[in-house]
């Protein structure tokens, strides 16, 4: 069992579902991206997705794409972000970090490397947005031995027995992604998503999380009878972003993830 | 094949395997949102190419639209230069839109039309790649968009008004170092959200599977062609085969029919740039390592978090930091040397082939014919060292009179 894993089981033992916001590391520095850590921690955020920084996303949209590029233009290196997590690790108290990293990063370090690496530094979990089933038994293998998840992402355009197969191989929880696309904010989520989410769940003990395009209320209302967890992103980071002063895009962040918790939360 | 066939060379052209794998190299590194669209795309291809209509149509349209054959020529006052072996050129160049590229759209649009999809995207780079799908697309009314990096937008302007001439959008690309890697990237982008409906044609032998196999065997045409003029015109096959290296396609295509004649030389020639230093050359296969870029495993130009360095050449086409994976396994297995040429060294060849032989070659195939001529110079007269000219000048034509501080 990962953090992960255990997390899951208490949200489901009372009855809730995950608030599972993403931040891209080291947007603009390292320190604040601790500190939005830290505070979403306190704000009840379930599990926490952090970005690794990439210069050729091809998964991401406008917002995160240029989160990315804020980070390396202002040097962030692999071997600062394993100690800066590690260091903040012990101020987030239940809620476990999983890294949102691509392959093309993974290859280079090597995957023992970097199953050290981000063991070492507390990340629970691994979510590998271009690494498909066919090619990740390497790293699945290595990661199942040390209770490490690698949680796959299934898609609208997965045909049904695919998905099956997909959620046999996931650990952690099962990300869904809502949109024929790329991440970012949008005004609706496809009419034909909670079908498919329900479809899925009755197929997998996996939680099945739903991210892309979510940033509204409405969206977490939609989406919470049917899903385990949601997961934001381009809406946190843009809030960072759009905020000069830290304590202000603190704020903002943490006003957000109140809302969609209280949305998450509150009676149907 | 007139060839002996030796087991282990035997193989290399049986490659990929069924996932796609050249060795170690290749295979499908995107996003599970593609996986649908790569999936039909790999089935489609494999029917198409049994397809005694497909390549009956694609065989008429290259003969009557593109001008195939192309033909090899004997630059002979080149050659004298050079002092040593014969060199020829097999002009890509004198096809319609001037370059290889045509080769591998016209194939692709075709399956387009097969899988019933009713767009098209495309990167290019020296927008020779654009220009041949905006060409294909506008022959069978095909919707299409072009992404292109704005630096590109401005040292290949010619290519970017003709695009929109054809009936193509072209979107600048203003991300990252704003060349051929950036315009790749937000062609997968759109890719992930149009997967649909819309059809990717990538202009060179990378990406995921199966585009590097399928785009070589498109531009295959060039060797096998390169290869039956030879035993018509000499006998014999060449002593030795040189083609220019950016993704790779015309280098693919060219090698490719002969890679299992083992007595044939075949020589790869990347943008050597400026420098070996890292930033300033664009040479993967000669100053990077294994990594993973754009879909498949192949040697990349990247720093030791994994993170795509920028590169540099004086040429479009040539300034990516990839290379198709097939290259990749060729380079390991010693069956091509792969070296490079500098900038400086293209610009004087460009300069030489104009004023001796009266053809604008690109700068890309200037790489090319600059190491022909130097690895003529080694070799006696009666051996034969034929180079991809894989297309024409002229879109060069404005920035080598910037570079020279010259009125275009
Ligand atoms: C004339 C010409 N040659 C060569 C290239 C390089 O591409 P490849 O290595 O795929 O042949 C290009 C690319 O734009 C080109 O226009």
């Amino acid at each position: 069992m990962s953090a992960i894993d255990e997390r899951f089981q208490q949200l489901r033992e009372a009855g809730k579902k995950a608030f599972i916001p993403f931040v891209t590391a080291g947007d603009p520095s390292l320190d604040m991206t601790t500190r939005v850590l830290r505070e979403l921690a306190q704000a009840g955020a379930s599990i926490a997705e952090v970005g690794v920084p990439y210069s050729d996303p091809i998964a991401d949209g406008p917002v995160i794409q240029a989160s990315y590029t804020r980070a390396l233009d202002s040097g962030f290196r692999l071997r600062e972000l394993w100690p800066a997590m590690a260091q903040c690790r012990a101020d987030l108290g239940q809620m476990p970090l999983v890294s949102m990293i691509s392959y093309s990063i993974i290859h280079r370090m090597g995957i023992d490397a970097f199953l050290d690496s981000a063991q070492g530094a507390g990340f629970s979990g691994a979510i590998v947005p271009d690494l498909l089933l066919e090619e990740g038994d390497t790293l699945r293998s290595a990661a199942r031995q040390r209770d490490f998840s690698l949680i796959h992402l299934v898609t609208p355009t997965t045909d049904r027995d695919r998905m099956v197969r997909i959620a046999e191989a996931s650990t952690g929880f099962l990300y869904f992604v809502s949109v024929t696309g790329i991440t970012g904010e949008r005004n609706e989520l496809p009419a034909e998503l909670l079908d498919q989410v329900a479809w899925l769940k009755a197929r997998t003990e996996l939680p099945v999380c739903v991210g892309f395009g979510i940033s509204r209320p409405e969206h977490v209302r939609m989406l919470r009878p049917i899903a385990d967890g949601v997961i934001v992103g381009s809406a946190i980071v843009r809030r960072l972003a759009e905020h000069a002063d830290a304590d202000t895009a603190l704020g903002a962040v943490r006003q957000l993830a109140a809302e969609l918790i209280e949305a998450l939360e509150e009676d149907a | 094949m007139t060839t002996d066939s030796n087991p282990s060379t035997m193989r290399l052209s049986q490659l990929p395997d069924a996932h796609g794998r050249f060795g170690p190299y290749g295979g499908r590194y995107v996003p599970e949102t593609l996986t649908r669209a790569l999936e039909e795309l790999e089935r489609e291809y494999a029917a198409a190419r049994e397809d005694v209509a497909f390549r009956r149509e694609l065989d008429e349209l290259l003969a009557q639209f593109v001008g195939r054959p192309s033909p090899i020529y004997h630059a002979r006052r080149l050659s004298e230069m050079a002092g040593g072996a014969q060199i020829w050129f097999k002009r890509e160049d004198l096809n319609h839109t001037g370059a290889h590229k045509i080769n591998n759209t016209l194939g692709q649009a075709l399956l387009t039309l097969r899988m019933g999809k009713q767009r098209v995207i495309a990167e290019t780079g020296a927008g020779q790649h654009g220009v041949a799908t905006a060409t294909a697309c506008a022959h069978f009314g095909i919707p299409c968009v072009v992404y292109m990096g704005a630096e590109d937008v401005r040292r290949q302007r010619p290519n970017v008004f003709s695009m929109k001439l054809l009936g193509a959008e072209v979107r600048p690309v203003t991300s990252g170092s704003r060349t051929l890697r950036d315009a790749v990237n937000e062609a997968l982008r759109d890719w992930m959200a149009s997967v649909e409906t819309t059809h990717y044609i990538i202009g060179s032998v990378i990406g995921p599977h199966p585009f590097p196999m399928m785009v070589r065997d498109f531009q295959a045409v060039i060797g096998r062609e390169a290869r039956q003029q030879s035993l018509d015109t000499f006998g014999r096959l060449p002593d030795t085969v040189v083609a220019c290296v950016g993704g790779g396609s015309n280098a693919a295509g060219m090698f490719y029919p002969f890679i299992d004649d083992d007595q044939v030389r075949l020589v790869g020639v990347e943008a050597g740039g400026i420098s070996p230093e890292p930033g300033q050359n664009a040479s993967p296969l000669t100053h990077g390592a294994p990594g993973v870029l754009h879909g498949s495993r192949s040697y990349v130009m990247q720093d030791e978090d994994g993170q795509t360095s920028p590169v540099h050449s004086v040429s479009a086409g040539l300034d990516y930091p990839g290379v198709g994976p097939e290259h990749s396994y060729w380079r390991d297995v010693g069956r091509v040397e792969y070296t490079e040429c500098r900038d400086d060294t293209a610009l004087k060849t460009f300069d030489l082939v104009a004023k001796t032989e009266g053809i604008l070659p690109a700068l890309e195939s200037s790489h090319a014919i600059a190491k022909a001529m130097e690895l003529a110079a080694t070799m006696p007269a009666d051996k034969i060292v034929m180079v991809c000219l894989s297309g024409r000048g002229d879109k060069d034509a404005a920035e080598i009179a910037r570079l020279r501080g010259e009125e275009y």
